[in-house]
């Protein structure tokens, strides 16, 4: 089961941007490991990714890719998707990228639940400008713009994303590689709106505030405030009330998807004689 | 053949674009450029082309560039704040280079303004909207036939140059319902983007080889590439190598200037002996031209010019113009913008042929006009009327 990394990357981009021990590139590897057992071509994949240092992502892989501006990547994928129905689109955003600036296009990739996978590289950071809280930042923690501890609630981003009617939602972290590669095939092959909420590190920028700025007691830490859904399931509120619950926590099969309601809608307009002058 | 059909702007941009191939739009209702979505969304599915209402201006002006990646001709309408909201999204296109047609139907402002009544003031706006240093493109239908034939240019610009264009349009155009003859179909001419014929791993997506305007490859056809809003080299990654950004952002905006003779067109109307030149674009352009005929009959020698494109600005035919005028009266639905062009233009400031290497080339074919310079502007959400322009016309006369 060795996956040949260098047919999926583009070689020569590296070494890449990101800091050592980042928990992008483990998110990204669970990708490109899944997309390899799934034996998609490159040819047939788009990554679209908004700006943060997660959104680099699309510039390491070789697929038809696009680096966009913040926290639009949904919608240029959306356009993306609808323009080319049959192939796989996929987006990686960062927690700000996804659920601040882009939580308008987030909500709304979810209630159409358009065929496309959304990776939020969820490091409860600001990471690429330099540790500015998130709608994730966990509330006390300390940012370069909340130097006395987090007075915003967070967003608990599979909550939300469930609410607005995506289809399939896992969360998992850099903390468990091999799960989080399985349930981003799963979201990849699941037809409609899939989410995964990907907990990852960044020590650099909320781990050092934090007293994580090693990535390994970053890791521990992330993996002390998850717990499974299988466990979680025999513990009471109280006990779950700082625990962030892992798991494929959403599927819905029946919902019916976004580019075959609209196709469905074309063929009905096109039956038509009268109407649409 | 001509065919004759009765309609106002909204749904003649609609027309020209489908007749240009545009099967993809996405945007957001907003007044008064609504009814160009509402056609679209009638249109498109019957063709079998993709019609979205997304959730505000900015997806839909984001999700119209993915379209046009996707290999589609893709266009997205909008008015006022709506048009602000795009801005971000205007300068993603212009710097990774896809094609693109932005209806603007103008309304007063600022913020929410006049929702339903006639302005022109974002004629700067189309010029600097976005940050950056840019091109930009921006043409601006004279009357309800013009919104069709330049909603096809548009297109056509737009693909060839691989650009945003505007079409500047109006509130009062928008929503004219009158009869208007359109050329035949057999005389429209269509371009289509220029796709690359090279092997896909010879392929870059900014690779000059092939001309100032490279060949763009539709996603999921073969040819894998990385476009992104940083600034870029030939292959799409980032770069910040000064050289090479200095030639690539004069690049960007050298494509539009070296072809501004044949992209930049106007209409001159009655200037042949013409002393008094009034200067009057969009739907204003019509009263320029009641006025112009009315004091014509009173023996006094005004002529009109009409930039249709007004981003790049016809400067050289206007300084041809200006040059032989006693008076230069510039009216416009706004409290000046063209205007500041105008004068510009008239104490010696000269087109600009092209940027090389930080130097702006002029063309320095036109002297400066020896005219007077009045205006005729007005932003209260109404038309100006003819007789404001001719009482400024015999004023000056
Ligand atoms: C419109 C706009 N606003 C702000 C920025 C600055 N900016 C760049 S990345 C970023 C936040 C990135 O955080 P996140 O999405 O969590 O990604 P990360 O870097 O943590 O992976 C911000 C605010 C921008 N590029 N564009
Ligand atoms: S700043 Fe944080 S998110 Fe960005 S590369 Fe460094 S560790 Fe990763
Ligand atoms: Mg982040």
């Amino acid at each position: 089961m060795s996956v040949e990394y260098e047919n999926y990357l583009r070689m020569n981009k590296f070494p890449h941007y990101w800091c050592p021990g980042c928990g992008n590139g483990v998110v990204l590897k669970a990708f490109i490991q899944a997309v390899d057992e799934l034996g998609w071509k490159n040819n047939d994949i788009g990554m679209v990714t908004g700006i943060g240092c997660s959104s680099r992502a699309s510039g390491y892989v070789d697929f038809n890719t696009m680096h966009t501006i913040h926290g639009r990547a949904l919608a240029v994928a959306t356009g993306i998707k609808m323009s080319n129905p049959s192939k796989h689109v996929v987006v990686f955003a960062g927690d700000g990228d996804a659920s601040a600036i882009g939580g308008n296009h987030l909500i709304h990739a979810c209630r159409r639940n358009i065929d496309i996978t959304l990776i939020i590289i969820n490091n409860w950071i600001y990471g690429m400008t330099g540790g500015q809280y998130s709608p994730t930042t966990p509330t006390g923690t300390i940012a370069t713009t909340m130097p006395y501890g987090n007075a915003d609630p967070d967003f608990d981003l599979a909550s939300l994303t469930i609410g607005a009617g995506a289809t399939f939602v896992a969360r998992s972290s850099v903390a468990d590689p091999i799960i989080l590669k399985n349930y981003i095939k799963k979201a990849l092959t699941h037809k409609g709106f899939s989410v995964i909420d990907a907990f990852s590190n960044c020590h650099i920028q909320w781990g050092r505030k934090n007293k994580f700025g090693d990535p390994v007691k970053l890791v521990e830490h992330i993996k002390s405030v998850t717990v499974s859904a299988a466990k979680a399931k025999k513990m009471s509120p109280e006990e779950l009330k700082n625990l962030f619950v892992t798991g494929v926590l959403y599927e819905d099969k029946d919902k019916k998807e976004y580019t075959e309601s609209y196709f469905d809608m074309v063929k009905r307009a096109q039956s038509q004689t009268k109407g649409g002058r | 053949m001509k065919r004759a059909v009765v309609a106002n702007g909204n749904e003649m941009v609609v027309e020209g674009a489908i007749d240009a191939g545009c099967r993809f739009f996405a945007g957001y209702p907003i007044t008064p450029s609504s009814e160009v979505a509402e056609g679209m969304a009638r249109k498109l599915p019957k063709l079998g082309g993709v019609f979205l209402q997304m959730e505000d201006e900015i997806a839909s002006i984001a999700c119209a560039i993915g379209g046009s990646l996707g290999g589609e001709k893709t266009m997205t309408a909008s008015s006022g704040p709506g048009i602000s909201l795009k801005q971000e999204g205007v300068g993603l296109a212009c710097i990774a280079e896809i094609p693109l047609v932005i209806i603007n139907a103008m309304r007063g402002g600022p913020s929410t303004g006049l929702p339903t009544r006639i302005a022109q003031s974002d004629i700067m706006q189309a010029r600097w909207g976005t940050h950056g240093d840019h091109p930009a493109v921006a043409l601006c239908p004279g009357s309800v036939a013009e919104c069709y034939t330049e909603t096809i240019r548009a297109f056509n610009i737009a693909e060839e140059l691989r650009t945003p264009v505007y079409v500047l349009s109006d509130a009062f155009l928008a929503h004219l319902s009158t009869k208007v003859e359109l050329p035949g179909k057999e005389e429209l001419k269509i371009a289509n983007r220029l796709r690359p014929t090279v092997k896909p791993e010879e392929y870059y997506p900014y690779d000059t080889r092939f001309g100032d305007i490279p060949p763009l490859a539709d996603y999921f056809s073969g040819y894998r590439f990385h476009v992104t809003g940083l600034n870029h080299d030939k292959t799409g990654f980032p770069n910040i190598d000064p050289v090479l950004q200095e030639s690539e952002e004069e690049r960007l905006i050298n494509k539009v200037l070296k072809r501004q003779e044949a992209i930049s067109t106007y209409e001159n109307y009655k200037l042949e002996d013409a002393q008094i030149v009034v200067v009057a674009y969009g739907s204003n352009a019509s009263g320029a031209k009641e006025a112009v005929d009315a004091a014509r009959e009173s023996g006094i020698k005004v002529g009109l010019f009409r930039p249709i494109t007004v981003w790049p600005f016809p400067s050289i035919p206007f300084q041809e113009v200006a040059a032989s005028a006693k008076q230069i009266i510039v009216t416009e639905v706004n409290l000046g913008q063209i205007v500041y062009e105008i004068e510009r233009i008239m104490l010696g400031g000269r087109a600009v042929t092209e940027i090389r290497n930080g130097n702006l080339i002029f063309d320095t074919r036109h002297p400066r006009s020896s005219a007077e310079l009045s205006t005729v502007l007005q932003a209260n959400g109404t038309p100006i009327r003819p007789n404001q322009i001719l009482s400024q016309i015999k004023e000056v006369a």
